[in-house]
């Protein structure tokens, strides 16, 4: 008996983090605009797909995810490699702290920020200040990632190119960093998923010209039941699970 | 240390002192100020603002959400111990369970809320069931209240508590239950004496981990709670916003990050990092 239990509640766990997901994916195929289901129907895909507002949405949501991406790994792979071996203690510890700080207080710190810097030059809240708050808070996954993956490198193969009369660079760029290659990738997808899925910072950070897809939803969640709401949601979830596995697969390689 | 290693910390420097702890410190100034007439923030330099904390009107909803992220904490820490024991358990299938746990939740926060929207609004799936089924004949007000709040924070936050109780269960040697039952011990004697005092350090981990998210939610009580079950997150981002206080907002914040901080200091004192 006790050894049914388990296996029960356990199968129950698994159904509360899927089922509610799932049942949202499929009533995004249901012909009737109330949720009950009355038969399938693409009907819901077709206005997604011909909303221009929804288009620009995701279009801003690309462009300032790939944006960040770039840099971000940029940034934050150089920075695994300055602090692998050596300890930095202040940045790391601030770059983890940034990823338990409640994201409103990122937020609104940021928002603060940007208008006090405005004040002294003539710019605006827009895609430039959307990109930089994704770049700062993607730098500490992919750190993380990064970091994962240096710790399974062996420092010897770089020492050996130094004593081989390799600069510094050099045993950097031709020995290390390809090691690290699938971990960069995978933090790369992992922090394209983060900027493409957030709200909260975006929102306080976004001008009147930078709405992304995620702030698109919550308006659209906001205003009252829609099915196209559900028809963005499971191409979100499609395509960012693929996204997901794919990071997960690089970092197990 | 070598030039190249630190050159290469630069930009990472650059992006941390400009757009983390600078902000960070704008907020401390601002939380020492005083509210403009048309929003902003002037001079004098006052402590007010932290004083307001205190005052019952907010208290009440610091209040609240310490008890929301308390009861989400236990929610997701009963759900997770048994789900991370059979995992820990499952041999070759961990990583396929672990992956299913996790793959939701670094999807999309917003869609997952947004699910139980769907499910929960007085025209979602459930409502709409019932009243097709005839069992009631008005919807039940299932969203935009406490629980759903809280359901939608377990929700959220539920690997936070599975990833470290795993690791925990894991490194569990089996000898010791086994042990336990050859003397004797009934299942749940086991539970109390042996597994629990060795899963402590991931108890602690897994509360702290999905206290301090539930502690400072913005999304979740905002889309599921509505108007009515407002947290901190919340009444921070209406002081910026609508209520135009920035000082107060700041003195808020600060207090919110305060509690973060030490949550993780005193976890991290005690357990030595080793579970993050």
């Amino acid at each position: 008996m006790r050894q049914r239990l388990l296996p029960l509640y356990v199968l129950s766990v698994y159904a509360f983090l899927h089922v509610p997901l799932l049942i949202l994916c499929a009533f995004s195929f249901n012909s009737s605009r109330f949720t009950l289901w009355e038969g399938f129907s693409f009907v819901w895909y077709r206005a997604m797909w011909n909303d221009a507002a929804l288009a620009e949405a995701t279009w801003n949501s690309l462009l300032i995810a790939v944006a960040s991406t770039v840099i971000a790994t940029a940034v934050g792979t150089l920075a695994a490699y300055g602090l692998w071996k050596k300890n930095a203690r202040l940045l790391s510890g601030s770059l983890y702290l940034s990823l338990v700080t409640p994201e409103i207080i990122t937020g609104i710190a940021l928002l603060a920020t940007f208008q006090w810097a405005f004040r002294y030059f003539h710019l605006q809240l827009g895609m430039h200040t959307v990109i930089l708050a994704h770049v700062t808070f993607s730098i500490a996954y992919v750190l993380l990632v990064v970091m994962a993956r240096l710790r399974t490198a062996d420092p010897a193969l770089e020492e050996a190119a130094l004593d081989l009369g390799a600069t510094e660079w050099q045993a950097f760029r031709l020995v290390t960093l390809p090691m690290l290659r699938p971990g960069i990738a995978a933090a790369a997808l992992l922090a394209f998923t983060v900027s493409f899925d957030d709200y909260v910072i975006t929102s306080l950070v976004a001008g009147v010209d930078s709405e992304t897809l995620p702030m698109m939803l919550y308006a659209m969640a906001r205003r009252g039941a829609n099915p196209v709401v559900s028809a963005i949601s499971t191409v979100i979830l499609v395509a960012l699970g693929a996204l997901i596995l794919a990071s997960e697969r690089l970092q197990k390689s | 240390m070598s030039r190249l290693r630190a050159l290469f910390l630069l930009p990472a420097w650059a992006f941390t002192l400009l757009l983390f702890l600078g902000p960070l410190l704008i907020i401390v100034v601002y939380s020492l100020e005083t509210k403009g007439v048309y929003g902003g923030v002037v001079p004098p330099w006052t402590l007010e603002n932290y004083a307001r904390l205190l005052d019952p009107l907010y208290g009440v909803i610091l209040l609240r959400s310490f008890l929301m992220a308390a009861v989400s904490t236990l929610g997701c820490i009963v759900l997770a111990f048994p789900l991370a024991y059979y995992i820990a358990r499952s041999g070759r299938r961990k990583t396929l369970l672990l992956n299913l746990v996790m793959l939701p939740f670094w999807t999309s926060f917003l869609v997952r809320t947004y699910a139980w929207m769907f499910l929960l609004r007085d025209t979602g799936l459930i409502n709409s069931a019932l009243l097709a089924a005839g069992l009631i004949t008005e919807p039940l007000p299932l969203l935009y209240n406490d629980g759903a709040v809280i359901v939608g924070l377990i929700y959220g936050y539920l690997p936070f508590a599975v990833l470290p109780l795993y690791s925990n269960l894991e490194r569990l040697d089996k000898s010791l239950l086994e042990a336990a039952a050859d003397l004797g011990a009934r299942p749940w004697q086991t539970l109390l004496h042996i597994v629990l005092p060795l899963t402590a350090p991931g108890l602690r981990a897994a509360g702290v981990l999905v206290f301090i998210p539930c502690l400072g939610a913005y999304l979740t009580p905002d889309l599921l709670g509505g108007g009515k079950s407002m947290m901190i997150g919340n009444l921070v981002q209406n002081q910026f916003t609508s209520a135009r206080d920035w000082p107060f907002g700041s003195a808020l914040s600060l207090a919110l990050m305060a509690i973060v901080m030490l949550l993780l200091w005193a976890l991290l004192r005690r357990d030595g990092g080793e579970m993050l």
